[in-house]
């Protein structure tokens, strides 16, 4: 499980993130919304303990991101924003690299890796270079780096970003069939994923908690019933 | 400490997937040979030791390892990857230890491929094989302190031609304070001082041997004055230990300032 406590996130002056608290359970796929710039991306960093909060606190399966930093990451699949990898790497070999980092060994380390590569269809590009690869299959690879080694908890900054949309209903079938046993954050301006991969959605603006409830339950504000109106009020 | 093991293997592919290593390789021997036989004037010397090759190997690190450093921590912000990297169950110190060895092996690399002219001397004359060893050692361990100083500068900016330059400057430095030229100068500056008519007698001792002093410390932190022993084939554990030290520090500092960025 994730929970941030008053997470706060002051950059010189601008206040980015601001006294968010929540909390996320086992089984459920958090879909967290906000416009370009409301702090997703920091808060999401500050949970996966690559930037230090200002104040408050954030821990993942009762593990303080700050006082127990390996403990935390260990359980943690984590895929940053814009899917970093290190592009004069072949997939195979990177995913190697990441595999020998996650301390995954033997019959296990293999059955993970042969499921990421055919859940993710990375086959084909095993032996070619990231930096030769398209935005989709880069960012299937980042995907499958943030979860070769089972975590319980995985946060996914625009997961199906850059991907077509054969694509996006994979990696989303992908999230609902690993959903029940783990603890997912994903964070999206499509809203139309909330729909369909979401069990609960927060909305925040400028850094601060703006709704957080189920889709249906959110949709249910508006009078027109669409997601989108609801976002547009709540987010100005 | 198993994950700097990985990181190092990592690494060290990967400065062999693209040219840079090569172009690198072959630059550093081209120039140290030019040096050696050119400059150092191997064969007219007459003498078969490796004094010529060791000699130029400080200026040549100064251009040239903080080409190799300034990538390590700013090609690493600049793509991104730093957040993959530090969000995987390690420590930011393990990263900076398992950035720094494929460097330094690397390094070591480039160094080894000098061994042509070792056996061109072994060759000709009868060198004392021995010195001709602690100077390779001694040539190795410096090469690390230009490294740690080129991580930690690197680890300042997202930037490679600035990481270049402070750590360029920074070596140019610490290899200038031992240089004749410098130390000469810097004991002619309190020598006139000293002589100046207002002082007494016993005032104007006291800022000579200050002077002194102050020549002797400066140039006591210099790279130049702790090789120039290791390289006549001398290894002094003061020396080991000198560059030993100012490996752990820059490294320290590295991991600091990478660790001070997350709380920006």
């Amino acid at each position: 499980m994730i929970k941030t406590q008053n997470l706060t996130k002051n950059y010189q002056g601008l206040l980015a993130v601001d006294n968010l608290s929540f909390s996320a359970e086992p089984g459920e796929v958090l879909g967290f919304l906000g416009p370009n710039g409301a702090g997703k991306t920091t808060t999401m960093r500050m949970i996966a303990g690559f930037v230090a909060p200002t104040s408050g606190s954030a821990s993942i399966c009762g593990h303080d991101v700050a006082t127990e930093p390996l403990a935390a990451k260990t359980v943690l699949g984590y895929l940053p924003e814009g899917a970093p990898t290190y592009g004069e790497m072949t997939v195979a070999g990177f995913l190697d690299f990441i595999a020998n980092l996650r301390a995954l060994t033997g019959e296990n380390r293999k059955s993970r890796l042969d499921y990421v590569i055919g859940r993710l269809q990375l086959e084909p590009v095993l032996q070619q270079t990231i930096d030769t690869l398209s935005k989709g299959f880069k960012r299937r690879v980042g995907l499958a780096q943030a979860i070769v080694h089972d975590p319980k908890v995985l946060i996914l900054d625009e997961p199906t970003d850059g991907l077509d949309p054969m694509q996006k209903h994979e990696v989303r079938t992908l999230i609902g069939e690993i959903a029940r046993e783990k603890t997912i954050v994903i964070s999206t301006h499509i809203l139309e994923e909330v729909d369909a991969v979401c069990t609960r959605a927060i909305i925040i603006a400028h850094g601060r908690l703006v709704a957080d409830d189920t889709p249906s339950g959110l949709k249910s504000r508006a009078p027109s019933g669409r997601l989108e109106d609801v976002f547009r009020s709540v987010a100005a | 400490m198993k994950p700097v093991g990985i990181i190092t293997r990592r690494e060290l592919a990967s400065y062999f997937a693209t040219p840079v290593a090569y172009v690198f390789i072959i630059i550093f021997l081209v120039f140290t040979g030019l040096c050696t036989f050119y400059l150092g004037g191997l064969f007219e010397r007459r003498q078969a030791d490796l004094l010529p090759l060791f000699k130029f190997l400080p200026w040549m690190y100064l251009f040239l390892v903080p080409a190799v450093s300034m990538r390590l921590w700013a090609e690493e912000h600049k793509t991104g990857s730093i957040e993959l990297l530090l969000t995987q169950p390690i420590t930011t110190w393990q990263a900076v230890l398992g950035k720094f060895f494929a460097a330094w092996i690397f390094v070591g690399i480039a160094l080894a491929l000098t061994f042509p002219t070792w056996i061109t001397v072994n060759y000709l004359g009868d060198p004392d094989n021995g010195a001709a060893f602690a100077g390779y050692v001694g040539a190795f361990i410096m090469a690390g302190a230009f490294l740690a100083v080129g991580s930690c500068m690197s680890a300042l900016t997202n930037n490679q031609v600035i990481a270049f330059v402070l750590a360029f400057v920074t070596c140019a430095l610490a290899t200038l304070a031992g240089y004749s030229l410098v130390t000469d100068w810097s004991r002619a500056f309190f020598g006139g001082i000293a002589s100046w008519s207002f002082w007494g007698e016993g005032l104007r001792a006291g800022i000579q041997s200050l002077g002194n002093l102050l020549t002797d410390g400066i140039a006591g932190l210099s790279f130049l004055t702790h090789f120039e022993n290791i390289m006549k084939g001398v290894l002094d554990l003061r020396d080991i230990l000198y560059f030993a030290l100012v490996i752990i520090f820059f490294l320290l500092a590295s991991t600091v300032l990478l660790d001070a960025r997350k709380s920006k």
